[in-house]
């Protein structure tokens, strides 16, 4: 297992290195001039000189990146123009808030989600089953920021049972972890409907009927393990779209995590925290996506084989 | 990954007519004509993909007839538009007729004309953007594919580092860079979005390049070129049609999202996501302003979603499990 992970953690670093160039290349030829930035619109043309020659900016592309990413290999991702702190000091202040707000966000996708595509599957054809796939659809349609501001409208202010935004307590999480998930939840209840299904007509389950075996028994017994394997690829497939929908919500709800620090930092063109927040969320999708591999890997052991003797 | 086919045996057997009962199954006509006719009358069967398909039609008639149909400019500010205090007006009755329909906005200006006029915008960038995505995706996807070798690995893990980025902060990210505009944002999306498409078409390609029709097309001396122009691109007819069409599902909500934050289509221009960002400091007094707009996404959403839905069960029901 350990030289599964180990390949993979490999197998990520050029995907990781491609990013880094990608977005470096593209902010290199951001029109905004960092170095105005930096020395603030009162400096003289001398100032500007100077500045862009102490940071470097003067360099060619390549000696740049190199520099950056040695750098970044230590863990320095250079200092903020605009907020005149190191950004690596930043991003971690911002990450427990992006980490909470995730974690509520796939409670709610997997409480949701997964019951309501079993009911489905189960009553398939029958009003419940129509009912329950028709809001699932209305819920995959409907934009996340919009979904946040109509909670915050009724169970914020008519209703005033949670904080209007902001963050603090496990209220304030409330809120945001709902319109983060519902999404997902809607496009989680569509593929568990999908895959029990396809696990409701196999022989083996025809046979767990046939000797007696209950529905619920059913679905406990086989339905459930089955059907993790998809849905555990689906949520890696999610995680970029995932991490997307938690930059808007961070912006309704004023949540201060790593998605509301990157569209701060794009909107000032502070570049090296563009650069930042871009790495970074990167390098959670990819290792999110090692995790969840993993976690297949454990949860089926079908799999667990075929990849140890890859690796082996 | 399962293959798409235009295997027309099954259905054909199901609706065969007492009247060509008698006749050879060799002496029908050419599949392709058969097999777009049985598309098409399955989906006429589809009762959600139909209404998907009709709310579509509504939508596209309601942007290209905007000036028709909105009853005032969008950007008309109304002096009766705003309360005496400066708050938007709601949807109010004035001798039994509607003066402001939806109500106003903050700057006194009719909102059912801007979301008319909003749907243009909306349908551009998400059908454009989409094409642009398809045409990216099929052409890495198949070339990968086909071609395979050094190739293929670049052209894969290439979409491989894509995927990895998240969507939509590398949309904001690429927008922000080369100044908001409409077409920046059609080539922007369309630029992050392929990424999909290209490894469903690479999956079907794959699976395709070493069936007996691809290889009987090389033994006949087929050109490399030839065989995937002729024969297998015709193959993703299917899957393109699907994803031409959930993808504007996807892509009319990456809009609104880019627009909400302030980094898509901007003001003048009436665009949804942006009338939501406007409204949201208003969200108290006047819930209209998000509800409305947010509405109208989702209905559009829904609508591509539902079609396009409806559409994959109709072009491929062996695989959707509808046969």
């Amino acid at each position: 297992m350990w030289a599964y992970i180990g390949r993979r953690v490999l197998q990520a670093a050029p995907v990781l290195l491609g990013i880094s160039i990608i977005t470096f290349v593209l902010i290199y030829y951001l029109p905004a001039d960092p170095a105005r930035m930096y020395a603030g619109p009162s400096a003289t043309v001398e100032t500007v000189e100077r500045i862009r020659h102490r940071l470097g900016l003067d360099q060619p592309l390549w000696v740049q990146y190199t520099r950056y990413m040695e750098r970044v290999l230590q863990g320095d991702l250079g200092f903020s123009y605009r907020k005149q702190t190191a950004v690596t000091e930043l991003i971690l202040n911002r990450i427990p808030y992006t980490l909470a707000l995730t974690f509520g966000g796939v409670l709610v996708e997997l409480i949701i989600g997964l019951p309501v595509g079993i009911a489905s599957a189960v009553a398939r054809g029958r009003w419940m089953d129509r009912l329950g796939m028709f809001i699932a659809l209305l819920g995959v349609s409907a934009p996340p920021f919009w979904l946040g501001l109509l909670l915050l409208y009724w169970l914020g202010f008519r209703v005033p049972i949670f904080p209007l935004g902001g963050a603090g307590s496990l209220a304030h999480l409330v809120l945001p972890a709902l319109t983060a998930g519902l999404g997902g939840a809607a496009w989680y209840a569509r593929m568990m409907r999908s895959s029990t299904l396809d696990i409701l007509s196999t022989d083996y389950v025809r046979t767990a009927r046939a000797k007696g075996l209950s529905t619920r028994g059913t679905i406990i017994r086989h339905v459930l393990p089955n059907a993790l394997n998809p849905i555990i690829t689906m949520a890696g497939m999610d995680i970029p779209w995932f991490i997307g929908g938690v930059v808007l919500v961070e912006r309704v709800f004023d949540w201060p995590g790593l998605g509301r620090l990157a569209v701060e930092a794009i909107e000032t063109v502070d570049v090296p925290l563009i650069l930042g927040t871009v790495i970074v969320t990167s390098i959670i999708v990819v290792f999110s996506g090692i995790l969840i591999d993993v976690v297949q890997a454990l949860a089926d052991p079908r799999i667990r084989h075929s990849r140890l003797a890859a690796s082996g | 990954m399962t293959v798409t086919q235009l295997d027309p045996s099954r259905e054909e057997r199901s609706e065969t007519s007492a009247a060509n009962l008698t006749a050879p199954y060799v002496e029908r006509a050419p599949v392709e004509v058969g097999y777009f006719a049985r598309v098409w009358r399955r989906l006429r069967r589809d009762r959600s993909a139909m209404v998907g398909g009709v709310l579509v039609a509504l939508i596209v008639a309601a942007a290209l007839l905007a000036e028709i149909l909105a009853p005032y400019d969008p950007a008309e500010q109304f002096r009766d538009g705003l309360t005496p205090d400066g708050q938007p007006v709601p949807s109010t009755l004035m001798d039994g007729r509607a003066r402001f329909l939806l109500g106003t906005d903050a700057n006194g200006r009719d909102l059912l004309s801007r979301i008319l006029h909003g749907a243009r915008v909306s349908l551009l960038v998400g059908v454009l953007a989409n094409a642009l995505a398809v045409t990216i995706g099929t052409l890495i996807g198949s070339v990968a594919g086909y071609f395979g070798g050094r190739l293929e690995t670049l052209l894969m893990r290439f979409t491989e580092i894509m995927m990895a980025f998240p969507t939509l902060l590398l949309a904001m990210t690429l927008v922000a860079i080369l100044k908001p505009s409409v077409w920046i944002i059609i080539v922007v999306i369309g630029a992050v979005y392929w990424t999909w498409i290209a490894r469903v078409v690479y999956g079907q390609v794959v699976a395709l390049r070493d069936r007996d029709f691809v290889t009987a097309a090389r033994a006949l001396g087929a050109g490399r070129r030839f065989i995937l122009f002729r024969h297998i691109l015709p193959q993703l007819v299917p899957t393109i049609i699907v994803w031409g069409t959930l993808g504007i599902a996807t892509n009319v909500m990456i809009e609104a999202s880019l627009s909400y934050l302030g980094i898509g289509v901007q003001p003048p221009t009436p665009s949804w996501g942006g009338m939501i960002q406007q409204g949201q400091s208003f969200y108290r007094t006047a819930p209209w302003l998000v509800i409305f707009p947010g509405l109208s996404i989702m209905t559009t959403v829904f609508a591509f979603n539902l079609l396009g839905d409806g559409l994959r069960d109709a072009l491929d029901p062996v695989q959707s499990g509808k046969l």
